[in-house]
């Protein structure tokens, strides 16, 4: 269907776009690659006066890595860019398999990481890996910058922490602890390009001992935002990982999952999956971790 | 409101056309270039009839805003057999080998889904010139087709990539 009509704005820098978003407060919308924001037009369930493009904005494509610090996934790395990364796959192969588990080859062509993540919709493949590592999401209202702690950025379905004139420029992903690793699992009717029934991310980090120092668990497309596991995750720590505590961890994680039933599965399903996709990604990501 | 004046490079020849910044890279491709090559299925960047390559790589051109497609190159599916569709010919002129194993594979049927399926190929030969059974399917994952059942689109692909990039 045709697009509403808007004024289009590209600005090229973070200043004068986050001018725009204050000046324009209220009817004015952002995109990066466009793959959800067009469709929402096309749907007519935004009607902005304006759309603004961040793709003329210098310095927000790229990913980058410093030791000892962790990733940079810059707002306009592509989904392709992120799933491809020589970067990403040596340090967080897990960002590559969440990022190759969205949507079409045609949408990981345009669309970004970035906006899968402030789209903060509930099923979202990059938001549980992202949670289980503890990432920061960069936030610059032109003048200043702040790090939203990823648990903090989800409000609900389609709300963040963002304020209206802020623009989410970087995604920092801390380097994983020696020990330590990560798993994204995923279940959906059609296996391919479709929404997430489930998803899960998961970090485990050990000690010599083989016992849990840390462990976070995100539980994606069962509650109004990516929720934690967090019984799942305090039963683990400064346990000895074995299959029987992996099978209680995920009993744990469907008992605080909170589902509803729609189109793509039943909350009793999806409380179903979530036990086995919790103790399906601790047994990889301890697999990394012994490795 | 004001239409802006762009210039879309397309098929190697540069349009100067005049836009609204509502108008995707489908509506102008279509209803103003009159390359109907290109299809509108869904709409919505699920089933892949309107796939086009900007800078090469596939993308959905109905989700793709005609005004940010300036300074990219667009290739649509006229620009893989330009000599057939200057001359309305498809009899006695060259068509890109992938378009040759669809037609000699039957991987056609109504055809609403070929350019998008063509389009996708030809990204995905690119990037992997000599794909298994299975990275032929993931590289079609985008694509829909109601009528073929996609196992002759497979066998065409394979056929134009031992054809493109022959393995022995």
């Amino acid at each position: 269907m045709t697009l509403p009509q808007f004024t289009f704005l590209a600005p090229t820098s973070l200043t004068e776009a986050c001018a725009l978003l204050e000046k324009h407060k209220g009817k004015i919308k952002i995109k990066a690659g466009g793959t959800d924001m067009i469709v929402r037009l096309s749907h007519r369930a935004v009607k902005p006066d304006y759309l603004m493009s961040l793709k003329k904005i210098p310095n927000l494509d790229g990913i980058s890595y410093t030791p000892g610090e962790g990733l940079t996934i810059g707002a306009l790395a592509l989904l392709r860019e992120v799933d491809l990364s020589p970067l990403v796959l040596e340090q967080a192969q897990m960002l590559a398999r969440a990022a190759h588990a969205t949507a079409t080859v045609q949408i990981r062509n345009m669309g970004t990481v970035m906006g899968n993540v402030c789209n903060a919709s509930p099923s979202a493949d990059n938001i549980p890996t992202l949670v289980a590592m503890n990432a920061r999401i960069v936030a610059s209202c032109g003048v200043k910058e702040r790090e939203i702690p990823i648990d903090e950025f989800f409000l609900g379905p389609g709300r963040s922490a963002l304020q209206a004139n802020e623009i989410a420029t970087a995604i920092k992903v801390p380097t994983l602890a020696p020990q330590s690793g990560v798993s994204y699992q995923k279940i959906s009717p059609r296996s391919k390009v479709d929404i997430a029934a489930v998803n899960i991310g998961a970090m485990i980090t050990l000690n010599d001992d083989g016992e849990c120092q840390v462990a976070r668990i995100s539980m994606g497309a069962v509650g109004p935002t990516p929720l934690r596991a967090r019984q799942a995750e305090t039963f683990l720590l400064g346990k000895k990982i074995t299959d029987e505590t992996m099978a209680e961890a995920g009993r744990l994680a469907a008992e605080d999952a909170a589902p509803i039933s729609d189109v793509r599965a039943s909350r009793e399903y999806r409380k179903l999956m979530v036990e086995v996709l919790t103790t399906r990604a601790l047994k990889e990501a301890v697999g990394f971790a012994k490795n | 409101m004001k239409k802006e004046l762009i210039t879309l490079n397309i098929n190697g020849d540069d349009h100067e056309i005049a836009v609204h910044p509502w108008r995707t890279l489908n509506e102008v491709l279509r209803d103003q270039l009159h390359l109907t090559g290109t299809k509108l299925g869904c709409g919505t960047g699920d089933c892949g009839a309107c796939t086009v390559l900007l800078d090469d790589q596939s993308v959905s051109s109905c989700l793709t805003l005609a005004i940010e497609s300036e300074g990219h190159k667009i290739t649509t599916i006229e620009g893989l057999a330009p000599e057939a569709v200057a001359n309305s010919n498809l009899e006695n002129c060259e068509l890109n080998p992938i378009q040759e194993s669809f037609i000699a594979k039957g991987a056609i049927q109504c055809g609403f889904c070929t350019p998008g399926m063509i389009m996708s190929s030809k990204f995905l030969l690119e990037q992997t010139p000599n794909p298994n059974e299975d990275e032929i399917r993931a590289g079609l994952s985008g694509n829909l087709c109601r009528c073929t059942g996609y196992n002759k689109i497979v066998e065409a692909i394979a056929d134009a990539a031992e054809k493109i990039s022959p393995t022995k």
